[in-house]
């Protein structure tokens, strides 16, 4: 869960892409072969209707599968790495296996290890570690716990691309400019055209996620031009000194 | 910040440590080699509590039973801070719920 500032971006980090495993039964044996080869259709786009109990509105959507490992099968339970979009029911991903080998199948045991950068294994903590982080920050006056407990909000955007702006853009961009190619210190190479990208400070400060209008090579030659189009802004204002002079329609920050 | 502190540094170890917990590799590329000014914003992990706590994250493992919005509220509550929100759970269990 997301604490105050980072609750802007909670949204658009972890509703990115989960990892479960699940087990699937089958309700006739198949050859594994087929399974593999069935579960090679459904990798990919695919159209799924939210089940009856469901919290969202019951229409047709489409989801992307990126990847559907099988770490076992005994010709009735199959164990699978599902690797998804955001929204995708496992229930009825498997129940829609089923349907396609011709046999029927329905989810045992479900887990999620993975939610947006977040993997079961690295930060998880348990509602009695959060209490004692804060009782012995209360009580002892030692924040060591509780910094464990809670992490920077930065660790969440792991996985984008990120675009390190120079200290004099910073403040600009808390205003609601755009980034231009002069407010840019370093890119990472993966940046794309079109990118969602994180915009960090030097010191690794979350500034705010934004759309690229350029790959990372063009942004490293470009002298002027708007480079990174903010969507979502994160670091309050008033942290970094104001660059900017007074000017009527100035379009961008450098 | 102190006298004598590399927030250049710093930064540069926080970005990396950033990348490292999922494992992104891909390099950072740089435009302009300049330093960043200690007097300005901080190195995150370095917020004095308050201001880390606004800026941070819980990645809980939610017991079952309890709705997403009660931990969230109860964390809320703990750590005194006025908004929250969460980023999802598991579909809940079909089977049905016993009582007693």
């Amino acid at each position: 869960m997301a604490l105050e500032r980072m609750t802007r971006i909670i949204g658009t980090v972890m509703h990115s892409t989960k990892e479960y495993v699940c087990v699937m039964q089958l309700h006739k044996p198949v050859d594994e072969a087929r399974l593999r080869e069935v579960l090679g259709e459904f990798v990919g786009e695919i159209y799924q209707k939210p089940p009856l109990r469901s919290s969202v509105k019951r229409a047709l959507r489409t989801r992307r599968i990126h990847k559907i490992d099988l770490l076992e099968y005994d010709g009735r339970y199959a164990l699978l790495v599902v690797d998804c979009d955001a929204g995708t029911y496992m229930r009825k991903l498997c129940w829609d296996i089923g349907l396609v080998l011709g046999v029927g199948a329905h989810m045992r045991e479900l887990r999620r290890i993975r939610t947006g950068p977040f993997r079961e294994n690295g930060f998880l903590v348990r509602l009695d570690d959060v209490a004692e982080a804060v009782i012995r920050w209360r009580e002892e006056g030692k924040d060591d716990l509780l910094r464990k407990v809670v992490v920077p909000g930065e660790y969440s955007v792991c996985h984008l691309p990120k675009v390190l702006v120079r200290d004099s853009a910073v403040e600009s961009l808390t205003h609601g400019a755009q980034l231009a190619a002069p407010g840019v210190a370093a890119v990472e190479e993966s940046v794309e055209k079109g990118s969602l990208v994180a915009i960090m400070t030097l010191k690794g400060e979350l500034v705010g996620l934004g759309k690229a209008q350029a790959s990372a090579s063009e942004i490293l030659e470009a002298e002027k031009g708007i480079v990174v189009k903010p969507t979502r802004i994160i670091l309050e204002r008033g942290l970094y000194p104001r660059m900017w002079k007074p000017r009527r329609g100035e379009a961008g920050v450098g | 910040m102190e006298e004598g502190f590399d927030a250049t540094r710093e930064g540069e170890k926080f970005v990396e440590d950033v990348k490292r917990i999922c494992g992104n590799t891909s390099r950072l590329l740089k435009k302009f080699d300049e330093p960043t000014d200690p007097r300005h914003g901080f190195i995150p992990k370095m917020r004095p509590l308050d201001v880390y706590l606004r800026y941070g994250l819980v990645v809980v493992d939610k017991p079952p039973g309890p709705t997403s919005h009660e931990v969230v509220a109860w964390i809320k509550r703990m750590l005194g801070v006025e908004r929250a929100g969460h980023g999802g759970t598991l579909e809940p269990p079909r089977a049905p719920r016993y009582s007693g």
